[in-house]
């Protein structure tokens, strides 16, 4: 419990937080003309940070104890799966932010040190062990957020949907406080094995309403029903690079703390919180299904996609095993791929003007037009709606697998029938793709960077991600294990 | 005898007078604002109040650093809201409706 230790178990955090600082100076002195530069150096950072992370996941390096400062931060397997994610996430949103903003004429040298201490507010978000570190982790990472969603004035949409975000986002936080200002008055603790180990006495009333409250914020962060009102205006009316960015790295960040306090705060109370998650489960994949239907703009309807894949998330939550844990870690990781590989799409549709092609009744005759990009779109459509061979199917599998082993064959069950009426709108872009007459809207020439990211993602999601189920499973499998105490 | 029930009946009212001041303001965003201030410093309360009854400090700590966050989310917010407003020339909530769906 020394301090060098401490210090090095938080080496990526105090790494970011030290070169973004720097950043930031270069950014003070050069201006926007070294946005560039920063651009660079900030993937630099997340690379750099993602070896320091690793060997806590594959090696166990950092031996038994894991947790610094007191137990306020815990950097276990858990946390380290996690973070790859983000880091990654992170990084593919610099990559395609830069030509974004370049085209928009919007780039400030501000906006990849915002996605850098949005990075570093998600890293302590899983890494928290502490009601305290939790907060301080969760609002870094929002209120970089919200100004990022704004981030691109010329577009009036930006400004709303950052207001938005904003608005219900505050919202999240006080009511994810509030709960957390009760479960602290009736546990007498802040830090989360404390507050099990007071629960595991009984659950009284006041620490119910604690856990209820702190339940439903975290519930707006990750977009499930009945709070996900504000998806789909913030997906649509953030610049398209954010929008990539809320999709993996903040879904996965407020997965995780969700997984976290969970597991390891309300662990010994599951019957508490099951109940909520699993209404909140079959609410999310119904909402998301039906939202979806009808909508013209794909990043609405990526939006609602994600409300849908939430739901499916949340059944291995409701589980309360390690197997639902585990299955959760590998749906996350095959719905970032997917969300990647969809943005990035979507981020090639330019009209002749360059700008920004977002109406699915433009993409009609995309397989005559642009045969390559209508077939990496179809093949998300199709792993989105869990159509096997694809990987998406190897994500529901796992979940509905963790499900029925827990005796839950009747969540299951409606999930599986709830994911056949997904299918239809996914399927809708797939045959205005390829059986419609040709809009010929989409004219703009690709970026490179923008088509290796998505050959890369669509390898991933493609049946060759099969290859690495093994190794995805065992990491999922070391990973969940991080979050049960032995015993 | 003031007890901590007292404490928590106040702080639960503010609560869901913020609560209720986000969703059924149909007038100023800047109303909005004050309702999420509200929210947070009824949380605040919360918090010392069992920091005193528990004997514990970390509340008050836990109280000092939703202060600070607060002031930093209310400069963010209104800053978003400079920038809306200059693009729309209003802040009126019913006119935040460019995205429907």
């Amino acid at each position: 419990m020394d301090f060098a230790r401490s210090l090095a178990l938080t080496a990526p955090e105090i790494l970011i937080s030290v070169s973004g600082l720097v950043l930031l100076l270069v950014a003070a002195w050069g201006g926007d003309k070294a946005s560039r530069l920063i651009s660079i150096g900030s993937v630099a950072v997340l690379t750099a940070c993602a070896f320091l992370t690793a060997p806590t996941l594959w090696g166990q390096m950092m031996g038994p104890d894991v947790s610094a400062f007191g137990g306020q931060h815990r950097a276990d397997a858990f946390a380290a799966f996690a973070k790859l994610l983000i880091y990654a996430s992170a990084g593919v949103t610099l990559i395609v932010a830069q030509s974004f903003f370049d085209k928009a004429k919007a780039m400030r040298a501000e906006f990849p040190l915002l996605i850098l201490f949005a990075s570093l507010g998600m890293g302590m978000m899983v890494s928290a062990g502490d009601l305290l570190a939790l907060y301080i982790g969760l609002e870094l990472n929002s209120l970089a957020s919200y100004v990022m969603a704004s981030s691109l004035r010329t577009d009036e949409r930006s400004a709303e949907s950052g207001l938005k975000y904003f608005v219900l986002g505050s919202l999240a936080s006080g009511i994810l406080l509030f709960g957390m200002s009760l479960t602290y008055g009736f546990t007498g603790t802040t830090s989360f094995a404390g507050i099990n180990a007071a629960l595991s006495g009984g659950l009284s009333t006041g620490a119910t309403f604690g856990v209820i409250f702190m339940l439903a914020g975290l519930a707006f962060k990750i977009s499930a029903a009945p709070f996900h009102m504000w998806t789909p205006d913030v997906y649509e009316g953030a610049p398209t690079p954010v929008t990539t960015f809320f999709a993996t790295a903040s879904k996965v960040s407020a997965l995780g703390l969700l997984m976290r306090v969970s597991f390891e705060a309300f662990g010994s109370q599951p019957h508490a919180w099951q109940q909520v998650v699993i209404f909140a489960s079959l609410l999310s994949i119904v909402i998301g299904a039906l939202g979806a239907i009808g909508q013209n703009n794909i990043k609405r309807l990526m939006a609602y996609s994600s409300i849908n894949n939430v739901g499916f998330i949340l059944i291995g939550l409701a589980t309360a095993t390690k197997a639902g844990a585990s299955a959760m870690l590998v749906y996350i990781a095959i719905y970032v791929a997917m969300s990647v590989a969809g943005f990035v799409a979507v981020l090639l549709l330019r009209d002749e003007n360059g700008n920004q092609v977002e109406a699915i009744s433009d993409l009609a005759g995309l397989s005559k037009t642009r045969p390559w990009i209508a077939l990496a779109m179809a093949l998300v459509m199709f792993s989105l709606a869990g159509i096997p061979p694809l990987f998406g199917f190897w994500g529901k599998f796992v979940v509905f697998q963790a499900a029925v082993q827990a005796d839950m064959i009747v969540l299951a069950a409606i999930g599986i029938a709830a994911s056949v009426i997904g299918a239809f709108y996914y399927l809708k872009v797939v045959k205005v793709m390829y059986f419609d007459e040709p809009a010929d809207v989409v004219k703009g020439a690709g970026e490179t960077s923008h088509t290796v990211l998505l050959v890369l993602a669509t390898l991933a999601i493609s049946p060759l991600g099969y290859l690495g189920t093994k190794c995805l499973g065992t990491l999922a499998d070391y990973a969940a294990a991080a979050l049960f105490p032995v015993g | 005898m003031i007890g901590i029930e007292h404490y928590l009946v106040v702080s639960s009212t503010l609560f869901v007078l913020g609560v209720l001041g986000i969703f059924l303001n149909r007038k100023n965003v800047i109303i909005i604002l004050m309702a999420i201030e509200l929210i947070l410093l009824s949380v605040n309360l919360n918090l010392v109040a069992f920091s005193a009854f528990l004997h514990d400090l970390v509340g008050q700590v836990f109280a000092m650093f939703v202060l600070t966050v607060a002031a930093g989310e209310a400069a963010i917010g209104l800053a978003i809201l400079v920038i809306y407003f200059r693009g729309r020339g209003t802040i009126a909530v019913d006119d935040v409706n460019r995205m429907k769906g």
